[in-house]
C-alpha cells in the first residue's frame, strides 16, 4: 500500500537527514555508511547503485524498447536481405545507423537525471519560513501568498513555492506530481520514456524523437519497397506469403508515424521559440495573455534557440545520487518557528497534481490559522515525534505534536497543520478563512466534496489516538475564540 | 535588535587560522542564504546584496568580491558560443560516450570554483568566523554561510536569540 511506503519512506529519510535524538544515533551508528540515492525524497527508482535514475512506472517504457527492438528486429531479418540483394547493401547500414542510434538516445533520456532539484535543507527552508513570516507582518491571519513576483528581461514572471519541496520554484522549474521532484526546466513527464523531460535530458528526447521519426519512415518506406519488388515477381498475395513479418512491420509503422512525426514537429516548433511544453500548455508567453507578454528566454531568432536547446552546455546533475550520505553535517538549533520541522515527515506523502490551486488555496488557509496559534507559543522548539506515545506525553506544550497515523493525510502539499487532526474534533465550527476562498460551516455541514478535493486513502479524523488528548492544549487557543474557530475548522477542513 | 549577541560576538571572536581549527572549537550559531538572482533569466547568478547580519562580521567589498568572482564563474561554464557548440556536437557525433573519457566544460569550471571557494574559505572566511558552502551542494539554489561562535561563550543562546533577533527584525 503507497501509504504504508510513505510512512516507512518518511521515518527512514528522517533518520538520515536530521540530526539526531538519542534514540536514533545508535541506530545510525549500527548501519553502513549510505549512499544519497537510497535516501531519496522522490518517488523514482535506481538501479546500477544509483547510475540509472527512472520513474517509478516503467511499464510504458518497457513496451516501447520491445516495439522497436522487435519491429527493428523483423526488419534486418526478414526485410534487409531481400533488400540489400536487390538494391544496394547500405539499406542495412543505414538502417542499423540509426538504430543504434535511437537506442542510445532513448536509453540516455530514461535513464538520466533530468534536472531535478534537490529540496531544501531544515535550515534553508527555516530561513525562507522566517523571510515570509517577516514579509507577511506576524499580526496578519492572512495566509502568505507563497509566490515572488520577478521580473526577468523585463516580463513579470511569478515564482511558485512549493510545499513539497520547501523551495521557490526556479522560473521554468516545475514540480512532477508522478516523480514528487521539482524539475528544471520542466517540459513534461513521458510515460513511454519512463521518466520526466527535463533540463538535462531534453536534447537527447528530441533527438530520440526525431531519430525514431526517421527510423519509422525509413522501415516503412522499404517495407512497402520490398512488398512492391516481391509482387512484381510472384504477385500481391504470396509476396505478403513470403514475408509475413512485413505486414506486422507496415502496421507498426503506419500508427507510429503520425504520433512521432507530430511530436517531432511539435518539439521542433517548442526549441525554435525557446518553450517548454508546460508553457506552451498553459500559454504562458501567448500574446493572449496580453499585449506586452512575450517569452523573456527567447534569443530572438530560431537559430540561435535551436542551438542553445541541442548545443548548450549540458549541467551536472545537482542530486549527487552516488555520494554518502554525511551524518555529522552541523545543523542550527530547531526552528523557533514550529512550522518547517514538520515538512520533513510530509514530504513523501504528497501524490497530487501541483497545479490543483483549490488544494493550493486549502493549504493557505490551514497555514494561515496555524502560524498565529505557533507564535503565540513561547519559543521553545517543537518537539516532532512520530510515535503515538511521544504526542501523548506532551500536553502543555503545544497543539501541534504530531500523533503517529494522522500524518499520513495525503493532502498532496505538506503544512504543519496537518497534523491537526490530533486534536479531538467533536463540534462543528464557523470558519471564515482569508485567502478568496471563503468556505462557511455551519454547524453540521461539512465541507463538500466538490469543495474541497477529499484526498484518496485518508485516515479518519476519529482514530483513538486523538482522545487521549487533554482539553488542556485548547489553553493557549481559548484566550482567542477566532485561534480556536480556527484551530477546530482545520479539523473539520482536514476531516473531508 | 540582536545587539546582546553582536557584542557578544566582538568579544569573543576567536582567530581562527584555519578550517580545522573553526569547525573543532567553534559552534554553528547562524546560517546566511544568498538567494539566486533570476533577472537575467535562468543562468545561474547570486545576490550581491550584502546580508545584515554579516554586517559586523567581513567587509563588504570582500563579500561582494566573492559573490561576483562566483556569478563570472557561472557565467563562463553556461556561456553558449563556438566551444560549447563544438562540444554539443561532437558529443551528439559520438553518442554522448565521448563523456567517458572527457569531462564537460561545465564540470571543468565547477571543479575551478570549488577550488575558489576552499581558498576563499582559507584566506578570508575562517579568519572571520565564517565558512562559505559550495552552491552546488544545495542544489545551486543559495550560497550558505554558516556564521560561528567560540564555543567557550554562551554559544547555544546567542545563537538562538540570534535567530529570534533577527525574525523580530
Amino acid at each position: 500500500m503507497h501509504l504504508g511506503e510513505s510512512m516507512r519512506e518518511c521515518e527512514y529519510s528522517q533518520i538520515s537527514t536530521r540530526s539526531s535524538t538519542p534514540m536514533e544515533t545508535p541506530y545510525k551508528k549500527r548501519t553502513p555508511k549510505k549512499r544519497k540515492w537510497e535516501a531519496f525524497p522522490g518517488r523514482n527508482k535506481f538501479y546500477c547503485d544509483g547510475r540509472i535514475m527512472m520513474a517509478k512506472q516503467t511499464g510504458v517504457f518497457y513496451l516501447t524498447l520491445f516495439l522497436i527492438l522487435v519491429t527493428c528486429g523483423l526488419f534486418f531479418t526478414f526485410d534487409c536481405p531481400f533488400l540489400a540483394l536487390q538494391l544496394t547493401p547500405i539499406i542495412p547500414v543505414v538502417g542499423g545507423a540509426l538504430f543504434l542510434f535511437v537506442l542510445g538516445t532513448l536509453l540516455r533520456t530514461s535513464f538520466s537525471d533530468p534536472g531535478v532539484l534537490p529540496r531544501a535543507t531544515p535550515d534553508e527552508a527555516a530561513d525562507l519560513e522566517r523571510q515570509i513570516d517577516v514579509a507577511n507582518g506576524s499580526t496578519g491571519y492572512r495566509p502568505p501568498p507563497r509566490t515572488k513576483e520577478i521580473l526577468i528581461n523585463g516580463q513579470t514572471v511569478k515564482l511558485k513555492y512549493c510545499f513539497t519541496c520547501k523551495i521557490f520554484r526556479p522560473p521554468r522549474a516545475s514540480h512532477c506530481s508522478l516523480c514528487d521532484n521539482c524539475v528544471e526546466r520542466f517540459d513534461h513527464h513521458c510515460p513511454w520514456v519512463g521518466n520526466c523531460v527535463g533540463r538535462r535530458n531534453y536534447r537527447f528526447f528530441y533527438m530520440f524523437i526525431l531519430s525514431l521519426s526517421f527510423l519509422t519512415i525509413f522501415i516503412f518506406a522499404f517495407v512497402i519497397t520490398h512488398i512492391i519488388l516481391r509482387s512484381h515477381r510472384s504477385g500481391f498475395l504470396s509476396a505478403l506469403k513470403d514475408s509475413p513479418a512485413s505486414v506486422l512491420e507496415v502496421v507498426v509503422c503506419f500508427f507510429s508515424v503520425w504520433s512521432i512525426v507530430g511530436l517531432s514537429g511539435f518539439h521542433t516548433y517548442l526549441i525554435s521559440s525557446n518553450q517548454t511544453t508546460n508553457e506552451d500548455i498553459k500559454g504562458s508567453w501567448s500574446s493572449k495573455r496580453g499585449k506586452d507578454n512575450f517569452n523573456p528566454y527567447s534569443y530572438g531568432n530560431i537559430v540561435t534557440n535551436c542551438c542553445a536547446a541541442l548545443c548548450g552546455p549540458l549541467p551536472p546533475s545537482l542530486i549527487d545520487r552516488r555520494g554518502f550520505i554525511e551524518s555529522d553535517a552541523p545543523q542550527l538549533a530547531p526552528p523557533t518557528n514550529g512550522i518547517t520541522t514538520y515538512g520533513a515527515t510530509h514530504s513523501q506523502q504528497s501524490h497530487m497534481c501541483d497545479q490543483d490551486q483549490c488544494i493550493q488555496s486549502t493549504k493557505f488557509v490551514l497555514q494561515a490559522a496555524a502560524i498565529p496559534l505557533l507564535q503565540q507559543q513561547s519559543s521553545e522548539p517543537v518537539i516532532l515525534t512520530t510515535s503515538p506515545d511521544n504526542g501523548m506525553s506532551l500536553p502543555g506544550r503545544t497543539p501541534l505534536a504530531l500523533v503517529g497515523p494522522c500524518t499520513s493525510l495525503p493532502l498532496g502539499q505538506p503544512t504543519p497543520p496537518t497534523s491537526t487532526p490530533s486534536l479531538s474534533c467533536h463540534e462543528a465550527v464557523d470558519m471564515q478563512l482569508i485567502h478568496g476562498h471563503t468556505y462557511a460551516l455551519n454547524h453540521s455541514h461539512y465541507l463538500t466534496p466538490e469543495e474541497v478535493p477529499s484526498p484518496p486513502g485518508m485516515l479518519p479524523c476519529s482514530s483513538p489516538l486523538s482522545h487521549g488528548v487533554p482539553a488542556s492544549l485548547y489553553d493557549p487557543a481559548s484566550q482567542d475564540s477566532l485561534h480556536e474557530d480556527s484551530v477546530r475548522g482545520l479539523v473539520k477542513l482536514s476531516s473531508v | 535588535r540582536c545587539s546582546a549577541p553582536r557584542t557578544e560576538a566582538t568579544t569573543c571572536r576567536p582567530p581562527f587560522h584555519n578550517l580545522q581549527e573553526l569547525r573543532h572549537s567553534a559552534s554553528l550559531a547562524n546560517k546566511v542564504f544568498i538567494q539566486r538572482d533570476y533577472s537575467e533569466g535562468t543562468t545561474c547568478k547570486f545576490q550581491t546584496k550584502f546580508p545584515s547580519e554579516l554586517e559586523s562580521r567581513i567587509e563588504r567589498t570582500l563579500f561582494e568580491d566573492t559573490v561576483k568572482t562566483l556569478n563570472n564563474f557561472y557565467a563562463e561554464a553556461e556561456k553558449i558560443g563556438g566551444q560549447s557548440y563544438l562540444e554539443g556536437c561532437l558529443a551528439c557525433v559520438t553518442a554522448y560516450l565521448i563523456f567517458l573519457c572527457m569531462e564537460t566544460r561545465y564540470e571543468k569550471v565547477l571543479k575551478k570554483i570549488a577550488k575558489y571557494i576552499q581558498e576563499q574559505n582559507e584566506k578570508i572566511y575562517a579568519p572571520r568566523g565564517l565558512l562559505i558552502t559550495d552552491p552546488i551542494e544545495r542544489g545551486m539554489r543559495v550560497i550558505e554561510i554558516s556564521i560561528y561562535e567560540d564555543r567557550g561563550s554562551s554559544s547555544s543562546s546567542s545563537g538562538s536569540s540570534s535567530v529570534s533577533g533577527s525574525t523580530a527584525r
